[in-house]
């Protein structure tokens, strides 16, 4: 078991109250879900689209079903989980506004971490390299990419009023992935990615 | 109770413990019929710790018996599961205390349709009343109380097994920490039970048979039995494996034989698995097991909603499927995970890539080992297992 992960999933970690229950959309190789369980004793499911994942992560003894974000999370009750995490899945589901909803009514609080659209890098490649952006956050080719609903950090902001959804905290991390706190116009400039815990209102 | 046994169940009795049960509470059916006594024969592989948290339950499949990791009394072969169960594997006898149990209805001691009917002193024969994979798991719960083990640590078990363990789950959730069906479903669908009813024809088509009174008239409805095992052998493996194993192969000649002979591989093959078969298992039994199979149906017990079956379970679910088994296929165990969803139960789910179709349950899959052991691990720091590495 490791301490180290990811920075944005560290984040994540930080948000989740010990001894609570999570269930981890998209959660990969169950990194976050290992340490949530390890070091917070959270009841810590997984969800994962890929079976190769799947089965490596049931193999560390991790408990995961292999499912989809945009189909599977109708069949959890509502209330089911303290929380649902999702991250830097949400820009690649078919129908995100759905996704966020099904998170809020499965669990008490959703965290959502995403890459922001509207980063100074990406804004620079299309406006003056008039390429479709490549960086570190968004490493893929336009024809190969996951990523069919980018958005900004404001974009997504805009979608919770929309919605009536409470942002409990919203962290907007830099592309060295250091904290930064700045106005929104400035965050969603410099914002490489962000994090983002919300409640139904 | 042990006159009047078979030689099979002779020699299985004299090689595995046996308790009689039933006797002062006799057993209600499902069938509503009161059973008592009764034989129960199962193996113990391992010790009972202290604290009685280690055992394990394997459930068997339909043609498959208790000696699940020692050489068979009457097939002289390796146990059915020694793969997963054994010094060094996945289920270790030095960290668990393993039990498997005859199931209700089948012939390698447990009472069965061959048994006595106390009230007649007559051989049940079809008799015997109809038992389900319920009344199975009533007879194991009641052993295990009998053996007195207050909860299971993992109940384990594929195919007819994996029912069990869904039965478990569902009946006894308290007692099941965690629960492991492997390459099953929460019921028997109609091409199961299709493949099931040519079966039993073909064994009530044996004049041999007699209305099942076979033994009292001293005669074998063995072609019939084998004609069954061949038509459910040929569900248990893919497509892929048949054509992988035996194509077109002709069996012992160059040219095809324009007669009815085995002139293919296959045919030799399916041949072999049907008369080896019948040395094992009895034709009566083979009615009563497969009918069980046919009428589970874990959903139709719990108002239509396989959810309500594991409403509120603190049991640790681990299911497996087979992406080439079309028996029980991926989507029958992806029906029970989204049940155990809808309950907020704990589960987890892998599907193992394997062109072998159902028996792969049973064969050297790597990933099926690999998936078990974490599961197991993690199940066991979480129940304070020691000793586990």
């Amino acid at each position: 078991m490791s301490a180290q992960i990811r920075v944005d999933l560290q984040l994540i970690a930080d948000m989740v109250e010990p001894g609570t229950r999570a269930l981890d959309v998209g959660c990969g190789d169950g990194s976050l879900l290992a340490y949530l369980m390890n070091f917070k004793r959270v009841d810590a499911r997984g969800m994962e689209l890929s079976q190769a994942g799947v089965n490596a992560c049931v193999a560390n003894g991790l408990s995961v079903i292999q499912g989809d974000a945009d189909t599977d999370l109708r069949d959890y009750p509502d209330n089911a989980f303290d929380y649902v995490i999702l991250s830097q899945t949400l820009q690649a589901t078919r129908e995100p506004r759905q996704v966020l909803e099904q998170m809020l009514r499965v669990g008490k609080h959703a965290i959502v971490s995403f890459p922001n659209f509207a980063h100074w890098q990406v804004r620079l490649r299309l406006v003056f390299g008039g390429r479709m952006p490549e960086t570190t956050s968004l490493p893929y080719k336009w024809y190969d990419t996951p990523n069919i609903h980018l958005c900004s950090i404001d974009d997504f902001r805009a979608l919770c009023r929309t919605m009536g959804v409470r942002i409990e905290r919203a962290i907007v991390l830099n592309n060295k992935s250091r904290r930064i706190t700045l106005p929104p116009l400035l965050a969603n400039l410099i914002g490489e990615q962000a994090v983002f815990m919300l409640r139904r209102a | 109770m042990l006159n009047d046994l078979t030689d099979a169940e002779r020699k299985a009795l004299a090689q595995c413990r046996h308790a009689v049960l039933g006797t002062d509470r006799p057993l209600r059916l499902d069938c509503g019929v009161d059973l008592g006594p009764y034989r129960v024969a199962y193996q113990t592989y391992g010790e009972l710790n202290a604290d009685k948290s280690n055992a394990v339950l394997v459930c068997h499949p339909l043609t498959c018996d208790q000696f699940v990791a020692d050489r068979h009394p009457v097939t002289g072969k390796d146990g059915w599961w020694e793969s997963l169960i054994g010094p060094g594997k996945v289920l270790d006898p030095g960290r668990y205390f393993i039990i498997c149990i005859n199931v209700l209805g089948h012939c390698m001691g447990t009472t069965g349709p061959q048994a006595r009917d106390p009230a007649t002193d007559q051989p049940w024969n079809l008799r015997f009343p109809v038992v389900t994979i319920g009344d199975m798991v009533r007879v194991q719960a009641a052993l295990i109380d009998h053996l007195g083990i207050p909860d299971l640590f993992c109940v384990i078990g594929g195919s007819m097994g994996g029912m069990q363990v869904l039965e478990w789950a569902a009946s006894y959730p308290k007692r099941v920490f965690s629960a492991v069906p492997i390459a099953c479903a929460a019921h028997h669908s109609a091409q199961n039970i299709a493949f099931h009813e040519v079966g039993r024809q073909a064994i009530m088509a044996d004049p041999e048979w007699k209305g099942g009174d076979y033994r009292l008239h001293q005669t074998n409805p063995a072609r019939g039995l084998a004609v069954a095992r061949m038509t459910a052998h040929i569900t248990y493996l893919s497509e892929q494996a048949l054509q992988r194993k035996f194509g077109r192969a002709l069996q012992d000649r160059n040219a095809l034989g324009f007669g009815f002979d085995a002139d293919f591989q296959v045919e030799s093959y399916l041949r072999h698995q049907g008369s080896t078969f019948v040395d094992r298992f009895d034709a009566n039994s083979y009615l009563y097991i497969t009918r069980a199979m046919d009428y589970f149906d874990l959903a139709g017990a719990h108002g239509g909603v396989l959810a309500n079956a594991f409403k509120g379970s603190a049991t640790r679910f681990c299911l497996m499927s087979f992406t080439s088994d079309w028996l029980f296929p991926t989507r029958e165990s992806r029906a029970v995970v989204h049940a155990l969803n809808a309950a907020a139960a704990n589960v987890s789910f892998v599907e193992v890539d394997s062109d072998k179709g159902h028996d792969a349950f049973l064969l050297d899959e790597p990933e099926m080992f690999r998936t078990l052991s974490g599961f197991l691990k993690g199940a066991a720091s979480v129940r304070g297992l020691g000793g586990l590495s």
